[in-house]
This record gives structure tokens, sequence and C-alpha cells, in this order.
């Protein structure tokens, strides 16, 4: 299980990545940052990049900061920077307690937020956190630079829009009112293990009675996506157990879910069911 | 066929220049063309953890990196836990707790516990258990692995 | 537990003493196959599919490839039983014409390294014709079955049967009839340490030294002579630092021969390391098995018979030496388990597919029958509306020695004491409060309880029974006190993590009062150690112990003679303690050390009463004893998921004389813990064409810390005369037990909704789906 053989590119700077990814796309060519999802593909020799770009040496791109109203993440941003609180306030909460759920202490200690964007694994936390908070996608190419909206960027199974010669340089995640609510669960066979499903919601309560949520589900379909018929049953009405059924219910009913030998629809619905319910009652604790 | 590329890996405060391909994983590099078999290699796809070491303090799987993303930076391995006969806090206690039985996983679970605990000394008893479930472990059932490395915590926060 | 490193008891047997082993391995010491340098690299070029002929293999120009047609005069590995039905087939070392299963080795490419050889055997073009698979035996067994040899007359390639006399007349009488149908999937030891071999050729002697991980070094020899056709003297087999095996490396892999056979033709050295994903497809599988069982009982919950019928998947070869009969007729031999049955009819098949094969795997086939069994029990305690441990207390066996229907003969144990200990540590009465508490607010607990018996360190006369071409049994011990007046104990038997030397030197200490540093146990190297079978079956504590204690004696008995002579005082009056022969009431002593170098150097001294010299040979061979243990899960099953969350694990368990009580629980954890894993989680998972979807450890699934609750052991240690060291063996007995418990404890959770789980593993989806097919779960997910 050694990978097959490849040239390594190390560019210092945002412009020698993308002229190394004009020139070397068509060649085979990708992007490495983390690793961690792509080379056990290349040991398996299911992936056989012929030039790999390592952005590890590049100035700045570990820049993790607040501009205005969102919280910009570039792209070598490690798992492990979330692993306490990067601002204060909710959305620092939201990602330190989504983190602790990423694989394994080591591979956090590697793979970057970015990459786990790029390689849009279904099962990806961060593309549920993603997709659920509307990030914004910052892509460069040597044809200049385009911001994204995740809806756009997620298309399917280890698919995005990206073009072939661009790169994710950053992810811009809005940041969250200091009252909003949010809640996490994720089912998976062990701990660590991809995510079968797993619920992302955000709200805030005014007056007592659920606004502007956002509810992800992931793990479930060929991408992270907002639900907005679960939405839908729990804006403007006031948290409660039979809302949090209520709003499983329309999840599960919305999805497509994916299937495989073990994993019947049937029971992918019911993962949904259950995790979005839990989201939910996480969410008010 | 890539080029080979000279580079120098630092293992345990000792300079290795060796000449390796791009592809060359950082655990291959360790043990073949370093000769520091402690380090072992388990599946070569990220989910074991017997092939962890430290790459400038951090626990990392090296299987998942290559070694030419480890050129100049500071390597620690099973090999370098002990100060001459004088053994590391976690292998005294991965012995007195019968924490490893074949040893094919200890030296990965070792350089884990150290590399969190030197980062993390306070770290809570849930979250090692947390960290301690990176790697596999066939032989103990994970409850002697899970004492030594409390005791260990212990001392070495003692010290 | 207190973990001392000197003793200060009176004997070091009964002592958790620290393992003479661990200081190399904690400090990156250890010597592992795959530790060692060669010229040249192996990669096996493995079928993609399941079940075909080979039209053309073409390898890239210049390559260095070895196919079938080069090992044209090597002998198929061919294992033989001369009872129960066997038909004999044979395993190429390269698939010769037609593969198998998916996975098997097609060619061998060698290069100057692992990546290079990777490079040419993905460059290996290999054309197959395609044919229809068999995967599961059930479909094998159908009456116009593809053959999987075509030179057999059908798929069945074992077949035993054991029916008491007068067995419907029992049948007839019972109150009530209890059926289970069980399902086994395929899983795999999976050690940390995959399979790797490598073999250098010595051009001065000839000779090839094969350096493996294997858990029989010995036999490992005398498989690959045989099949080279070569006298064993040509060949050592070296096993060093072996991590972990579990039964998975105690076949023959036909890997080893290839790798002989290759040094001898480029007078080298080549190496192959397996990769995880080759372990997990075509290294050893184990523990796929279809169970009938039905057990007739008798008014008062009393098992009157027991019918079964097991079909055992045994892949496409049949694996040396024990031959591919072992899960079949194991289980057909101890499904009665620990409970007094007098009247049984069994059926057991093992039968071919094309899928890996299978080998021992710890505990063979004990686990699935033990799960099946208590089900059955469990079954049968509901039906008779009383807790399963009341239904288990009056069946037991409780005299000894107790001859089973099936001819087993059980010598002194404590299976009711280790239940009603285990009940009484868990707090059965206080679970079910709690149960029921928490059964009222939505939540399922549920208590399982697992008891069995672990047959353990049998020698030959037992392995007879099967009719085994091969009889494994006896071990050998060459122990010698060398001038230096250190003592070597060279032994047959061949450990793989479990601290067998520690246990070992603890019982030599004894002997002759000497520290177990002072003692160095050498195994697996076929030049260094006396013919043995290495390490399976629980038998190395047992077996080997016992050839330590007789070769320790006897040296004992030479160190009383030569003292006497030194001391000039009868043997009698003489102690040996601390490294020095005392003469008791005096303060005349001779050391250990001195009298070794009498022996060898001053041999004048002794006139000829004394051979010089201080070696001694012990050899065991005993017919067997039976450990047991009772193992109780407490789980929390989740209705919405079908997880399961471990809660916590309990063992009360019986193994005899404890040598070394902090290894002995450390056996006992790992047993558990890859039984938990085996209940929940781990399953290898064929496609209907034959292709292994579970190739990663992302997808086979060896349990973590999260998965592995807290273990709490407790101990009775009845002591027996079937071993003379009075330990029997544990290795096996985790393993055995935890799968039956967890099982147990999820339908104890589910008792409210009417279903069985009668499967393993025990999936979430495969809970949920039968919580969903009971009807009894309210449409919007959640009970109130």
């Amino acid at each position: 299980m050694k990978p097959a053989p490849f040239t390594r590119h190390v560019p210092r700077t945002v412009d020698e990545v993308v002229s190394a990814l004009a020139e070397f796309a068509p060649l085979d060519g990708r992007i490495l940052a983390g690793g961690q999802s792509l080379v056990p593909i290349m040991a398996f020799r299911m992936a056989r990049p012929a030039h790999l770009i390592d952005i590890n040496e590049v100035e700045g791109l570990d820049r993790l900061a607040v501009d205005g109203d969102h919280l910009s993440i570039s792209a070598r941003v490690r798992h492990g920077a979330f692993h306490k609180p990067v601002i204060d306030g909710p959305l620092g909460r939201l990602l330190a307690f989504v983190v602790s759920h990423i694989a394994h202490y080591p591979i956090r200690m590697r793979g970057t937020f970015c990459g786990s964007l790029a390689h849009a694994d279904p099962a990806s936390e961060w593309c549920l956190v993603a997709a659920t908070l509307d990030a914004q996608l910052v892509v460069k190419s040597v044809r200049g630079e385009r911001i994204v909206p995740v809806t756009d960027f997620l298309e399917g199974i280890m698919s995005t829009s990206l073009a072939e010669d661009e790169f994710l340089a950053e992810a811009r995640l809005p940041l969250l009112p200091d009252d909003t609510k949010f809640g996490f669960y994720e089912f998976s066979r062990r701990a660590g293990d991809f995510a079968m499903s797993a619920a992302l919601v955000t709200y805030r309560l005014v007056d007592g009675v659920i606004a502007e949520a956002h509810l992800g589900i992931g793990g479930a379909e060929d991408r992270a996506r907002r639900i907005s018929e679960a939405e839908d049953v729990l804006n403007g009405n006031p948290p409660s157990p039979d809302l949090y059924v209520a709003a499983g219910e329309a999840a599960a009913n919305a999805i497509e879910p994916l299937e495989d030998i073990q994993t019947t629809a049937e029971y992918r619905c019911d993962l949904v069911r259950a995790v979005t319910r839990r989201a939910l009652e996480r969410s008010a604790q | 066929m890539s080029d080979k590329t000279d580079i120098t890996l630092t293992i345990n405060g000792r300079s290795h220049a060796i000449r390796v391909e791009a592809r060359r994983t950082l655990v291959d590099a360790i043990r073949e063309d370093c000769g520091q078999t402690g380090t072992h290699i388990g599946c070569e796809h990220g989910v074991c953890g017997a092939c962890t070491v430290l790459v400038n303090g951090e626990p990392v799987r090296s299987c998942l990196m290559f070694a030419q993303q480890a050129d100049g930076k500071e390597i620690r391995t099973v090999e370098g836990l002990a100060d001459g006969d004088e053994m590391h806090p976690m292998q005294r206690a991965f012995m007195e707790n019968h924490g490893l039985q074949c040893g094919f996983c200890t030296p990965g679970f070792l350089m884990l516990a150290v590399g969190v605990l030197e980062r993390e000394p306070d770290i809570s008893d849930h979250d090692l258990i947390d960290v301690l479930s990176s790697n596999l472990c066939r032989c103990t059932g994970y409850q002697n692995i899970i004492k030594a490395v409390r005791a260990a915590a212990v001392e070495m926060r003692q010290s | 537990m207190t973990v001392h490193t000197k003793g200060t008891g009176t004997t070091w047997v009964g002592r958790s003493i620290r393992r003479l082993e661990d200081p190399a391995l904690v400090t990156g010491r250890g010597r592992f196959t795959a530790d060692m340098p060669a010229k040249h690299w192996v990669r096996f070029v493995r079928s993609s599919v399941a079940a075909g002929t080979i039209e053309n293999i073409k390898a890239p120009e210049g390559a260095g490839i070895v196919t079938a047609k080069d090992l044209a005069k090597l002998k198929p590995i061919r294992p033989m039983l001369s009872k129960f039905n066997y038909v004999a087939v044979g395993q190429p070392i390269l698939a010769d014409g037609v593969v198998r299963f998916t996975g098997e080795s097609i060619a061998a490419v060698y290069a100057p390294s692992k990546d290079q050889a990777e490079d040419i055997a993905d460059q290996v073009e290999v054309e197959i014709s395609e044919g229809a698979p068999l995967i599961d035996a059930m479909d094998a067994l159908a009456e116009d079955a593809p053959l999987v040899h075509a030179d057999t007359k059908h798929n069945v390639i074992v077949e035993g049967r054991i029916a008491t006399p007068g067995f419907e007349d029992v049948w007839k009488t019972a109150h009530k009839v209890l059926h289970v149908e069980a399902r086994s999937r395929r899983q795999n030891a999976t050690p940390m340490e995959a399979r790797a071999g490598h073999a250098v050729y010595d051009g001065s002697t000839g000779r090839v030294t094969l350096t493996c991980t294997t858990q029989m070094p010995h036999l490992t020899r005398t498989a690959v002579c045989d099949i080279l056709g070569i006298p064993e003297s040509e060949l050592r087999v070296v096993a060093p630092d072996v991590g972990g095996g579990f039964g998975q490396k105690m076949s023959l892999a036909p890997e080893y021969v290839l790798l002989v056979w290759l040094a001898r033709k480029l007078r080298s050295s080549v190496a192959w390391t397996e990769d995880r994903r080759e372990n997990l497809i075509a290294s050893f599988h184990s523990r796929d098995q279809h169970v009938q069982l039905e057990g007739a009982f008798d008014k008062s919950g009393k098992l009157l018979a027991l019918r079964g019928d097991i079909v055992a998947n045994v892949g496409a070869y049949s694996c040396f030496p024990t031959t591919c009969g072992v899960e079949p007729l194991m289980a057909l031999a101890e499904l009665p388990g620990p409970y007094d049955v007098r009247a049984y009819d069994c059926r057991s098949r093992g039968v071919m597919t094309n899928t890996c094969p299978m080998a021992p795997y710890r505990g063979v086939s004990r686990p699935v029958i033990t799960f099946v069994l208590e089900r059955l029990m469990d079954k049968a305690a509901a039906a008779f509306g009383i807790e399963p441990t009341e239904l288990r207390r009056r069946n037991l066996i409780d005299k000894f020695p107790y001859t089973s229907a099936t001819g087993l003969v059980f010598d002194d144990g404590s299976y009711k004491e280790t239940m009603e200990m285990a009940i009484k540590a868990i707090d059965l009465d206080a679970f079910r409060k709690r149960q029921k508490i928490a059964r009222d607010a939505g939540r399922y607990l549920g208590i399982g309880f697992a008891t069995f018996s672990e047959r353990t360190g049998y020698g030959s006369p037992a392995f007879a029974a099967r009719g085994m071409e091969i009889t494994p049994g006896f071990e050998t011990v060459y122990l010698t006190i060398d001038p230096s007046g250190f003592v070597e104990a060279r032994i047959g038997s061949s450990p793989h993590g479990q601290g067998l030397r520690t246990s070992l030197a603890q019982i030599i200490a004894d002997e002759i009062g000497i520290d177990p540093d002072f003692i160095k146990v050498v195994h697996g190297d076929t030049d260094r150690s006396p013919y043995g079978w290495g390490t399976f079956a629980s038998r190395s504590l047992v077996l080997s112990g016992g050839a330590s204690l007789l070769a320790a004696q006897k040296i004992r008995a030479k160190l009383l003679k030569i003292a006497s002579h030194l001391l000039e005082a009868a043997p009698e009056d003489i102690t040996l303690q601390s490294g020095s022969a005392h003469v008791i009431g005096t303060d005349r002593s001779v050391t250990i050390a001195s009298m070794a170098r009498a022996a060898y150097h001053q041999t004048h001294i002794f006139k000829g009463e004394i051979e010089p010299g201080l070696t001694e040979t012990g050899t065991y061979d005993p017919s067997g004893t039976f450990s047991n243990a009772c193992h109780v899960a407490v789980v929390e099953v989740d209705i919405e998921t079908g997880r399961v969350e471990m809660e916590k694990f309990l063992v009360a368990e019986d193994a005899g004389l404890i040598i070394n009580p902090m290894i002995a629980d450390g056996q006992v954890h790992g047993g558990v813990a890859q039984g938990i894993g085996n209940a929940l989680l781990e399953e290898i998972i064929y496609d209907e064409t034959g292709n292994i979807l579970t190739s990663t450890l992302a997808d086979f699934l060896p349990p973590t810390t999260h998965e592995i609750p807290e273990i709490e052991l407790h101990h009775i240690e009845t002591l027996t005369g079937n071993s003379i060291t009075k330990a029997k063996g544990l290795g096996e007995g985790g393993a055995i037990g935890a799968p039956a418990a967890v099982i147990s404890a999820i339908n104890d959770a589910l008792s409210p909704f009417g279903i069985s789980i009668d499967e393993m593993p025990a999936t979430p989806q495969r809970i949920r789906a039968a919580l969903r097919s009971s009807g009894k779960l309210p449409s919007n997910g959640k009970i109130a």
C-alpha cells in the first residue's frame, strides 16, 4: 500500500499556488493540504495524482480571524485550531463542539477545514457546518477570485464546483448573534468514524418562539445541506419536545437518503429523525 | 518516475540526511531510510495509529505525512522517549500497569499519550479516553492502557 | 491490582511480577519481521474476482515475476483428516489456472523496494474468464450448485454427526421445545501486526532462514519443506516478536512458501509485508456460520435433549495444519457447553465457497456456539417465566468428572459458583429495579449472562479424536543451567504477545530457587528450540508450563545431588532458594552458579556418580482440562437508532491456579474486548459478486477505548489434577463468552418488543430493523 509516484511542488505564496495549479491541474495535479483524506486513498491507489501542489509551506494560509461580520478560515487552518473556541460567542463554541467529532486527535493536528470542504465527503462535519451556516467560499485561480455560496459549491459525493485550476483559499462563516442557540448531534458506528447522519441546528428565540432557524443534515444524502422543510416547522414556534419530533419527521421526509449494502433508505431516515431531534434537544440545554 | 530529493530528518535530536521520492511516507523514511524501526506500521491508511510520532511536538500519523514534508522538523519517536537508561514515566507506567501485550501498537500509544499530555497536562479524564480512542490495540482491551496513561499523567504533572 | 517487581511471598507463582518482555517493547527495541531489510521485496498480484479461469498473465518487460508454472514441482497445501467424510482439496501456492476467491495470489513480483514491487504488480495484466461465485454456504449446499473444486463431488468438505442412542424417545417426552436459528457473520482476527515474512539464503550452507510472524514455527518448517521437497535441516524458521495472532498466524501462509522458494532461486534475501487490505481480504477469516438449535426441556426447565444443525462456511481452501474441519468439528463436539444434557443429535458441515479460507480465530467455534446455546437458554427462561440465571442454575454441570454426551470429560470446575459470584457482584436484583425505572422512562437497559467452558491445554489424545493426519499435542522444554549460572529454557511453544516468557520463568524459578531475572526463555527459533506446536487453543501455559515444571524438577533433583556432594549433606536436608543450596539448620550453602561450574568444569569430583552438564528435558502431553467462566454484560439499547452502548462488563472466571494474575487479567480483558467487537462491530461483508466491501479499518471495525466499558474481574481457583502446574488455560475465554453475554443483554433490553436478535454482529441496522418489524414502535420514532 504505497502511493503511486508523483511530483511534489512547494509554492510559497498563493500566487505560486494558483499558477502551479494552472500548470499542473491539466496534468492530473491537485492540492495537498492536510492529506488526511487524500493520502489514504493514494495509499490504496484509488487516487493517483501525477502532481501534488503542497500548500503547507505557503505564507499566511493559517490565517484565522474575524473580518467584519464573518470568521475567515484560510486554506491551511487545521481542525485542531478549533479545539478551544477561536472567538467569543456561539460560533466559537459551536466549532469547538463539532471539532471533537472529527476523526481523532492526530488527524485533527493535520487535516484542514478547507481541505474537508474541497474533499466534499458527504459525512464531513465541516461540510455540514458550512452548509448550515451559509458559508461563503473564496476561490482563487490565475483567472482571478470568486466568492461562491456553499450551496453552489457542494455538488455531490466528493464533488464540488471548483474548476480544475481553482483553489479553495478561504472559507467565511458568518458570525452568529450572541443569543444564538445551537445543537449538534452525530451518529457513527464508532467514535471518530464517518457520520452515518448528523444534524446541526442554530436559531434565535424571539419572544419565546424560534426565529432564523438553520437546520442542516449531513451524512445522509450526497451532500450536506439545509433542510428548509424542517426549518419551516421550527420557525415561529416555541421549542418543545413535540416540535423537535415534528422537525425530525420533516427532515426525514425531505431527504433523498444514501443507501448501501448495510444501510437501507428507511434506516437512514430513522437516523435523520433521531439526530435532528437530538440536535434540537441539545440546543435547548 | 519522480525524482528523489535530499532532505534532513531530525529524529530524536539526531540528523539523518536522506534522499527520498516525493511519495515516500514519513513512516517509511523513519523505518527504512533512517533505520529507526521502533515506529510500526499497522494500516497505512490512518486508522490504527501504530505509526504515531511527534512532529514539532504534535502527535501525527506518520503514514499520512510525506517524508519531504517533515524536512527540517523535529521528529520524536519511541526510541527517543527514554533518557539514556532512565525510562520515561509513560514507558514505566505501561510496564507497571501491563499496558501492553504483543507490543506492536505500544510505540504509537506511547507517543500519542506523551504528545497530548505534554501539550495539555491538565486534560480531563474524559478527554484523555477520547484521545486514546485514536489508536487501536487488539490485545489489552484498553483497560490497562487507560490505567497506565492516567498513572503517567499524574507523574508527568508532578515533575 | 498491586504489581510487585520483587515479590515478598514465598513463591513466584501467583504474583504479578512485571513482564520480562516489556523493556524492549516499550523502548522500540522489539524485533518484528517487517523490521528486517531485504534485497528483494515481493508483492502479490491478487485476484480481483471470486471465481474464474485465468486466461492470460502478462507482466511488464523485464519484471521479476513468479507464476504457477514456475512452481510446477511444488506440492499443494493439502491437509488431511481421516474421519468425518473429509474431502481433501489442494491449495496451490499461486493460483494454477483457476481462481477461487477474491484476493487469491495469482503471481508474485519482486523488485528492490516495496514501492517498486507495487508499481510492477499494478502493471501485471491478468485476464480472467469469470465464473459464477458461491458466497453464502447455503447456496453452496444446493443440489445444482457449481463446485468450488471441480475434482470433488459436492461442496461439503467435512461432515460430522453425533447422535446419542434413544434420542427420539427422550425428545418425545419434552414439556417445551425451544428453537433458535442463528447467524454468525464472517470475521477477521485483525492482529495489529499483519503477516510478514523474510527469507534469506545462506550461500555457504545452502540453508534458508525464514523469519515470519507465525504462531507455529516448527509446523511452518515442516509444511514448507514438505511442499518444496527438501529436508527440514535446510530450513530454519524464526518467529521473532509477533504482533498478536489470535489464531490467524497459526495456519500456514502460502506466501511464506513462495518466499523460501524465491530465496533459494535468487540465492538472496526476499521479503513480504502484508498490507492491511491484504490482511482483511486474503488472510484468514472465521466464524461464518449458520446454526439451527432446538432444545427439549422438561417441566422443571431441565434440558433433556439438544438437536443441532451447523453449517460453517469454510471458504475456498482448507487451512494447514488443522484443516477447515476445525470450526464445524469443534462446534459438533462442544455444542452442549457447560450444561448437563444426555440426549444429543447434531450434524455439522463445513462447506466450501468462493471466499477467503477459514482458519482458527480465538475461541474457534465456541464464541458462536456459546452465543447460540445461551440464546436457547434465554428463550427457555422466558418460556418458563424465570430469570435466565435460574434456568442455568437448573442445568449447569456440578459433579466432576463429568462425561458429556459427546464424550468429553470435564475435570473439576466451578460452573455454578462463578455464576453465583457474578450475580452477586453485578447485583442482579438491583439491576432489575433500575431496569424497570429506566423502562418507564423510555430507556432500554439489559443484562446478559453467559456461562461457558473453555477446553484448554489438551494434548495429542484429544486431537487424535478428530482424525488429523498431523495430530498436535505435546510440548517439550530443554532446560539448561550453563556454566555462567544463568538458566535458559528453550521451549517448543511460540508466544505472540501473551507474556509466556514471564509466566514460565515464574514456574521454573520456584522449582529451582532462583529469581526469574536469571531465567531466559528462548522460543520461536527452530534451530534453538525443541520441536513443538506453538501457540493455539489456550495451551501454551498448560503445556509448556507443564514441560517446564517437569524439566525443572529434574534439574532440581540434579542440583540437590550436586549440592549433596559439595556440602556433604543428604539431599533431603538441602533446600534451594535465592540462587543457592542451603543445608537446613546450618549456615552451609553453595550458589547455583558454583554448582553449575562444578557440573561442567569439575566433573571429576563427582566420581562418575553424576552425569556432566546441567541440561534436562521435560515433555508434557496431558489429556486436557476445562476452564470456565460466567460473563455479564450490561447494555443500553437506543431504540431509535439501534445503537448499543456497553455500560459494564463483568467476568467471574476460573482458570485453575493463576501463575501471574496481572498477565491473566490482561488475557481476559483482551478476549472480552474482541468478543464485544465480534458482538457489535466486526463483520467482513462480501457483495454478491464476491468482492469484499470491508477492506479498510474504517469499514471493518475493531473497537476503540470508547466502545469497551470497564471490565470487572473476579476469580475462583479450582485446582485440577489434569494439569501438573494446576494452571488451566485462559487465552480464549474472554472472546468465547463476551458475544453471548452482549447479545443476551441486548435481547433482555428489548424484551418488551417481543423480538429476538439472533445474529452477530448485532449492528444498529439489524437491531433497528428487528424493532421496526415488531410493529411496536410508535410511528414518530420516540416512545413517550
